[in-house]
């Protein structure tokens, strides 16, 4: 099993996931340049966090065009599991993996802190380590996480269980961006993709704080 | 063909030069200047590139020892051995004038230009810091500045992918009209593969890379060698405009290119642009670089040399690689879609040669623009003023005691300069990369080093008003206080940089304060053998109000041998003893109690003695490393009950603290007196006798001034009794609401 790391031109989160798959879970990864098109030696994809293209025009809006999107999409309609995190998060919602849209936060500033989320479904290849109900601790840095999406859209989430993830009333202002529903992660409607804003992969080790976001990535790849 | 203007001694007088100064440049050439050369004088003798006024203080700064490996000047940052085969390259630098004039891109690119700094020596930024001075926050223009300066560097810093992992926010009137914007940047680099600032090998290409160059910054450097007027506003041609995405692939490019074999010299472009870079690069390799000004990219149409040559474009660099590498050095930088234009060419000729329309319109000896070589030196005449003695006779008695030290506490919690920043750093990404093991709103800042068991530990630290109070000692207690606040986190604290935020220096008392101020830098930095790698001289800091403080802001860097030594300065478990290192001997002089309760700024202001505060230090670094401490924090604005609230605040809910100490103080004196020397840590009572062996072998004083609890409430003796959600809410609360206007 190897895992792709996409890396756009203005990734900065991309150093990141690749420090956790291949030095804390011991799994071969590669960071993937926007430029190519071919993910087929890939078990699972991982589109991570920074500012790929500036956010000019809107976070996640030039880099949907990028070569590797395309397959990104293929690999995704294939089953395979996709992670977002934050500007990943932001693509995979631009390029129609996912749906509803990122806006500003509700005080429009950026914000960067810990926040406490909630494990909404437990069933998922992502989540199947977590109970339903566990309070994870795990930072945010964003501007534009604020998710939004139709009524109709909601709705679904709901009904399907594609909500993974929400922000939890015990944090010192609930819903630090003003996301509907508190959503802080949604899945597809399938359930191989996933996309949240909270940084899993900064909250893999005992010496960053708690080691909360780490069992994504080992649900993910089915690893201890 | 450009057209350019007779040069005159007028016309040198409007580009900021001296008579005497003119004169030498005709000396040097033989002749007079043609319009494009004066510019390269003006810019390149400008205080902000030559540091023709401060250059002789600074030589004063140990500049070698300990873990230095090239020494401040030598490159555009000094580079600390740090052990397994790593080394780290920092600097701070100032961007003042820019961003009182256009807060948010002022402030932008004094991020970009220090992370610049940085990687083009080969090393990859991993710490972002700033140190920040406003007037008050009563004033909607000083709100308006913090807002948008903040919102500049978030902007800049978090798009780049940098952790900030904070710095200062301090409010006085002074720095009304005249912001003081520090940044900060530490980069990681593998020993022995740093890149240099040179120019050697004849017939060796010469390269532009990164954006393209547009009239914007054109006389920045000289901009910010003058007061702010009224006028200044008008001047905001002079700010560069930064574009942090292009910043983050020029420094990916850039690293990639630091791989390479052939890559023979780099330097960015900040202050004066292509004129600084190539004349820099060339006077150091002892050659001579020739340009072709008509090859440069250009933002926009119908630029001449003089305007393409002064350009301070952000995102560039100057390149020199050796001959037939060329297609290697375009397939990465196409690879990261950025401009990579061949403009010129190294030669023997030891000389600044530029081309425009094949005609050469400079033709200068590149030894003669720079800082070391014909730039001019200048020893200012230096007078003590007046105030320093009128400002230094507070005496206690004649003070009112406060009639209820818990109101004196919550206001102190809530003022600008001691309440929590949170509102500040939220917006600045503090957790990117994965490495941050203490983040902003504490001592210092702690990155661990992936791949080692090492951290860095990084503060930023000034007191303005003790430095304007009794300039000497203020220089000192900066460099032993940032040292103090490394060591709390469990760091041995092992160089310097600094950026000296003064008036204008022909003031001679102006002057004086700057002298005084290196003189006390210098003294406590060879004491503690941390050496000065470098900095930023910024003087000029004045407006319609007046000379700012003199801010010379320190920024310290420690070393954490083993990550299991961090310790931060929350209190962690009920019953523990809670321990002063050193002595309890406040002084209200200079203090923010006096500041903010009684509305007087006057000193004298603490003693120090930098021999008992290295042992203290010392001591506390011991303890730390035997594993026998909890937390660690050390006295410093607002004195000992601020430091303890602060503990508190950052503990686990439900903790508090019970304190019971006399001294032969009075009780303002010793609750809000501020003092060098004090760290307050924590220790299970167990640990107490491994604790008085070490601070006696050391000979220093602890003593045991109270507990921490479990009751969420702060009491002292009989004067004060807390519960801390109000501690909370004054400290975690007021800065936003401040803001709020």
């Amino acid at each position: 099993m190897r895992v792709a790391v996409v890396v756009f031109p203005g990734s900065n989160c991309d150093h990141d996931a690749y420090h956790v798959i291949q030095h804390l879970l011991n799994i071969d990864v590669d960071f993937v340049w926007h430029k190519e098109k071919d993910l087929s030696k890939y078990g699972a994809v991982i589109v991570p966090g920074g500012f790929a293209y500036g956010d000019y025009l809107r976070a996640g809006a030039i880099a949907r065009f990028s070569p590797i999107m395309e397959e990104v999409i293929q690999f995704a309609n294939r089953g395979k599991p996709v992670i977002g995190i934050c500007n990943g998060f932001q693509v995979l919602v631009e390029s129609g993996l996912l749906p509803g849209a990122l806006i500003n936060n509700k005080n429009i500033k950026f914000l960067s802190r810990d926040v406490c989320i909630r494990v909404e479904n437990s069933d998922t290849i992502f989540t199947s380590y977590y109970d339903e109900g566990d309070l994870l601790t795990i930072p945010i840095a964003h501007r534009q996480g604020n998710y939004f999406a139709k009524p109709d859209d909601i709705r679904q989430l709901k009904d399907n269980g594609q909500i993974a993830f929400t922000y939890h009333p015990q944090d010192a202002d609930g819903n630090p961006n003003g996301s509907l529903e508190s959503i802080a992660g949604i899945l597809n409607d399938a359930k191989n993709v996933l996309g949240m804003m909270p940084h899993p992969e900064r909250a893999a080790e005992e010496i960053l704080g708690a080691p909360d976001g780490l069992k994504i990535f080992q649900s993910m790849l089915g690893v201890s | 063909m450009a057209r350019y203007p007779k040069v005159t001694l007028e016309t040198a007088i409007d580009h900021g030069l001296s008579e005497k100064e003119f004169d030498e440049i005709q000396s040097i050439l033989g002749r007079v200047p043609n319009y494009v050369e004066l510019g390269v004088f003006s810019v390149m003798w400008s205080e902000h590139c030559s540091y023709k006024s401060s250059i002789k203080m600074i030589k004063t700064l140990p500049r070698s020892g300990g873990r230095l490996l090239v020494e401040a000047g030598e490159e555009n940052a000094g580079l600390i051995d740090i052990g397994d085969d790593l080394a780290v390259a920092f600097k701070i630098e100032s961007h003042n004038h820019p961003s009182a004039v256009e807060p948010y891109q002022g402030a932008a690119t004094g991020v970009g230009g220090i992370m610049r700094d940085i990687f083009t020596m080969g090393a990859r930024p991993v710490i972002s810091m700033n140190s920040l001075r406003f007037g008050s926050l009563d004033e909607p223009r000083n709100r308006f500045l913090l807002e948008h300066v903040v919102e500049g560097i978030a902007d800049y810093s978090n798009c780049l992918g940098i952790p900030t992992l904070g710095g200062e926010v301090v409010i006085e009137d002074s720095y009304s009209g005249n912001p003081l914007i520090n940044a900060f940047s530490l980069g990681l680099v593998k020993k022995g593969k740093t890149a240099s600032a040179i120019a050697k090998g004849e017939g060796n290409p010469v390269f532009i890379v990164g954006a393209k160059t547009g009239r914007d910054g054109i006389h920045g450097a000289t901009f910010a060698s003058v007061e702010l007027t009224d006028e200044s506003e008008s001047r905001k041609s002079n700010v560069q405009v930064g574009d942090p995405f292009l910043e983050k692939l020029l420094l990916e490019a850039s690293l990639e290119l630091c791989s390479k074999s052939w890559l023979v010299g780099m330097q960015d472009m900040g202050a004066a642009g292509i004129t600084c870079s190539s004349s820099e690069m060339a006077a150091k390799g002892n050659v001579g670089i020739t340009i072709n000004i008509d090859k440069v990219p250009l933002r926009e149409p119908g630029m001449n040399a003089y305007e393409t040559l002064l350009s301070e474009s952000q995102e560039r660099m100057l390149v020199v690689i050796e001959k037939k590498f060329e297609k290697e050095l375009k397939i990465i930088f196409d690879k990261w879609d950025l401009n990579c234009t061949k403009i010129g060419v190294v030669n023997s000729s030891g000389r600044l040669e530029v081309f425009e329309k094949r005609r050469k319109v400079v033709d200068i000896p590149a030894e003669s623009l720079v800082l070391g070589g014909g730039a001019p030196e200048y020893e200012l005449p230096a007078k003590e003023p007046e105030y320093i003695s009128t400002a230094n006779t507070f005496s206690i008695d004649n003070l009112a005691e406060p009639a209820d030290y818990n109101k004196v506490l919550l206001t102190l919690l809530a003022s600008p300069n001691i309440s929590s920043k949170k509102w500040v750093y939220q917006q600045y990404d503090s957790t990117v990369r994965s490495n941050t093991v203490i983040g902003p709103g504490s001592d210092a800042g702690v990155i661990r080093i992936k791949g080692t068991k090492k951290a860095l530990a990084v503060s930023t630290d000034c007191n303005g008003k003790y430095v304007y109070l009794n300039p000497r000692l203020g220089g000192e207690i900066a460099v032993a206080e940032a040292a103090r606040n490394v060591v709390c986190t469990g760091a041995e604290p092992i160089a310097i940089t600094n950026c000296l935020n003064f008036g204008n220096p022909n003031d001679p008392e102006i002057y004086w304060q700057f002298k005084e101020a290196v003189t006390g830098i210098g003294k406590v930095c060879r004491t503690l053998n941390t050496p000065v790698t470098g900095g930023n001289v910024s003087f000029y800091n004045e407006s319609s109000l007046g000379a700012v403080y003199p801010s010379p802001v320190i920024g310290m860097v420690g070393l954490i041998e083993d990550t299991k030594h961090i310790t931060t300065m929350s209190f962690k478990t009920p019953n523990d003893f809670i321990i002063v290192l050193g002595g309890l001997n406040g002084k209200l002089g200079g203090s923010e109690y006096l500041k903010t309760i009684h509305g007087r700024i006057e000193g004298p202001i603490a003693p120090l003695n930098i021999e008992f505060e290295m042992r203290v230090q010392e001591v506390c670094l011991e303890a730390i490393k035997k594993g026998i401490v909890n937390s660690a924090h050390d006295i410093s604005d607002g004195g000992l009950l601020v430091n303890i609230a602060e503990s508190i605040i950052a503990a686990e809910p439900g903790i508090g603290a019970k304190i019971d100490c006399e001294r032969r103080l009075r009780t303002d004196e010793l609750l809000f007196g501020e003092c060098q020397s004090a760290i307050i840590i924590t220790i299970p009572e167990n640990n107490l006798i491994d604790l008085i062996m070490i601070s006696q072998e050391l000979d220093i004083p602890t003593q045991t001034i109270g507990r921490v609890t479990d009751n969420n409430l702060l009491t002292v003796n009989q004067n004060i009794s807390v519960e801390r959600p109000k501690l909370e809410s004054a400290y975690n609360l007021s800065f936003e609401n401040i803001m709020k206007g």
